[in-house]
């Protein structure tokens, strides 16, 4: 009898669990391949969405500078420059100041003060989007338009050619003064990816650039960066796609101008400002099918970038790991 | 002057000026910091922030249905992406580790880690609002979720990864199924990790504002219907700091320096549990 039970139970038992094995297996199966789906969703549902503007203007969407409400006309010339301009501004400051502090942070700070000084910077990335939007609007838009911009206008608006980025009143708010609160959001992304790289890069190698009595700067510049300079460019570009997509902070301080301006002093917009600002308040079909198409131009320009971005920090991982 | 005395006054200017730009970077948290004290504080104690709900502009009110409406957003955000997120991690970590399927899986995951959080809002936007015909708190909340869900898989493979190998190989020794060495040994190994990636992911969305926008959209009265617009603090945030109504401006402050002060409590949070789990941990 009691054999009978052992012996009837145990396969009843093992069938259980496989079934619970295939259960489990199944759900993280589906969760992951839903991961996979989420995109294809995203591009799909973006595309759609942006169709009948598409149909109405073909490459003309791209081309045209127009942004007219009342009479319907949309093109996204305005705003992809918008973007385009205030990420490069961004880069040009955040890069210098990122490789700074990741140099500050590998290199030269004594190892007590490298955690917190870097928690810290840490923790600027972790500050919501949209208090970067107000600080920017209600404190630093002032400071720029009494102090940096005045001084820009004096001293280059003069000069030929450059001169005319600067021209115009300062308005304190604009193109420029977007630029700047972009860099300030991502200067944490692009130096904790720099800091990472840079502590890759093996001992012995920096020791033999001291070993040739090498300053620590020239071990930095000649060892470390063109070392990681694959890692380097990988997290610049994911700055980059950040600044791209980022919404809130800029909205506050871009002015909202659908044109383009040749002075970085004047109010323009960017492709994410203007979908914040218009998309509730946008009437009729063609008009929310042109911000729905401007965030499908978003989604593509921010996935190539990302996307490069992560083919070149995945090279460089493995090229760590082959190195080890 | 000598070739040995420029190229150290080159070191000295080169590394001096990284010290200048940590400082540029710490100055401007601190700066964040103090404008948000100086302008928030004071409102936290002058207006009846948690009893009473958004004003009309010129009258007295609070935060009450922002706050609210952020909270039950937030938390099934969470309830919806963490659970899905956990279990794609652990398929990454554990099933198909090395599966060609992982790789594509994982490659897409961090592209919509980085994708911008106004794309995600159009999507839900498409999904739901669309289909529905209009703006509804679990519309916000699904937006959220989608916003948690890479980075809960991400942190799910990486906490897994670090639990020994040899932990799972003495449950499967014992004649365990792969299911329960996962969730009678992997998981409670990488409990306090698991619990760090939550609430890193609880402070990623609980800012987030642009998803918003045109999904939970805003209230300016209490409302717990999900099927509804809800209000919520980045949107009030958003709209009331560009009002011209100077209680609804203070009203901004206060819920700003609410959510940051929030935030980064969160972060740091996160950051002790992760220090307590052992050195080196933790690092991608």
């Amino acid at each position: 009898m009691a054999v009978e039970t052992v012996a009837a139970t145990v396969p009843r038992h093992a069938a259980a669990q496989r079934l619970r094995e295939k259960l489990f297996r199944g759900a993280t199966f589906v969760a992951a391949i839903l991961v996979l789906t989420l995109l294809g969703a995203i591009a799909v549902s973006l595309f759609i969405g942006a169709y009948p503007a598409l149909a109405r203007f073909r490459f003309g969407f791209l081309t045209q500078e127009i942004w007219n409400p009342v009479t319907e006309k949309f093109g996204a010339l305005a705003a992809v420059y918008g973007t385009l301009v205030t990420s490069f501004i961004a880069m040009a400051l955040a890069v210098p100041i990122s490789f700074g502090i990741a140099v500050f942070l590998t290199e030269l700070a004594p190892v007590w003060l490298r955690r917190p000084v870097g928690v810290a910077i840490e923790l600027l990335a972790a500050v919501p989007s949209i208090i970067f939007g107000i600080w920017g609007l209600f404190v630093l838009a002032p400071v720029l338009q009494h102090t940096v911009q005045p001084w820009l206008i004096d001293t280059l608006g003069p000069l030929p050619v450059i001169g005319s980025l600067f021209q115009g009143p300062p308005y304190g708010i604009g193109v420029l003064t977007a630029g700047v609160v972009l860099a300030i959001m991502v200067i944490p992304f692009i130096s904790a990816v720099m800091r990472d790289v840079f502590e890759t890069v093996p001992d012995v190698l920096k020791e033999s650039g001291y070993g040739l009595c090498a300053t620590t700067w020239e071990v930095i510049w000649k060892v470390v960066v063109p070392h990681s300079r694959t890692g380097m460019v990988g997290g610049i570009m994911l700055g980059l796609g950040r600044a791209l997509g980022e919404t809130m902070a800029v909205t506050f301080v871009i002015g909202n101008a659908h044109r383009i301006s040749r002075s970085l002093l004047a109010p323009g917009t960017t492709i994410s400002a203007s979908i914040a600002n218009e998309f509730t308040e946008a009437v009729g079909k063609l008009y929310t099918s042109s911000l729905v198409a401007l965030g499908a131009l978003l989604f593509l320009i921010t996935f190539a970038v990302i996307a490069a971005a992560r083919f070149m920090l995945l090279r460089m991982e493995r090229r760590a790991l082959s190195s080890v | 002057m000598s070739r040995r005395l420029r190229r150290k006054l080159m070191n000295v200017f080169a590394l001096s000026l990284s010290g200048v730009a940590t400082l540029i970077g710490l100055a401007f948290l601190a700066a964040i910091l103090w404008t948000l004290f100086k302008n928030g504080l004071a409102g936290l104690t002058k207006f009846p922030i948690f009893s009473q709900s958004t004003p009309p502009p010129g009258g007295s009110g609070g935060l009450l249905n922002a706050i609210y409406g952020s909270v039950v957003m937030t938390l099934i955000g969470i309830l919806i992406g963490a659970p899905i997120g956990m279990l794609a991690g652990t398929y990454l970590a554990e099933y198909g580790r090395t599966a060609r399927l992982s790789i594509v899986i994982r490659f897409v995951n961090d592209v919509l880690l980085s994708a911008p959080s106004i794309i995600i809002g159009l999507f839900v936007y498409e999904m739901l609002v669309v289909s529905m015909g209009h703006f509804s708190a679990i519309a916000g909340a699904v937006s959220l979720a989608v916003i948690a869900l890479p980075v809960t898989v991400r942190t799910t493979e990486d906490m897994l990864n670090l639990v020994p190998q040899g932990m799972k190989d003495a449950s499967t020794a014992m004649g365990a199924y792969h299911w329960r060495t996962i969730t009678s040994v992997v998981y409670p190994a990488a409990r306090s990790g698991l619990v760090t990636g939550l609430l890193l992911s609880i402070a990623r969305i609980s800012g987030e504002t642009a998803p918003l926008l045109f999904t939970a959209l805003n209230n300016q009265f209490f409302s717990s219907n999900l099927n509804a617009p809800m209000a919520n603090l980045p949107v009030v945030i958003f709209t009331y700091a560009q009002s011209p109504y100077e209680n609804w401006q203070q009203l901004a402050w206060s819920g700003a320096l609410l959510i940051t002060l929030s935030i980064l409590f969160l972060s740091i949070l996160a950051r002790f549990l992760l220090s307590a789990l052992g050195p080196g941990s933790g690092r991608r």
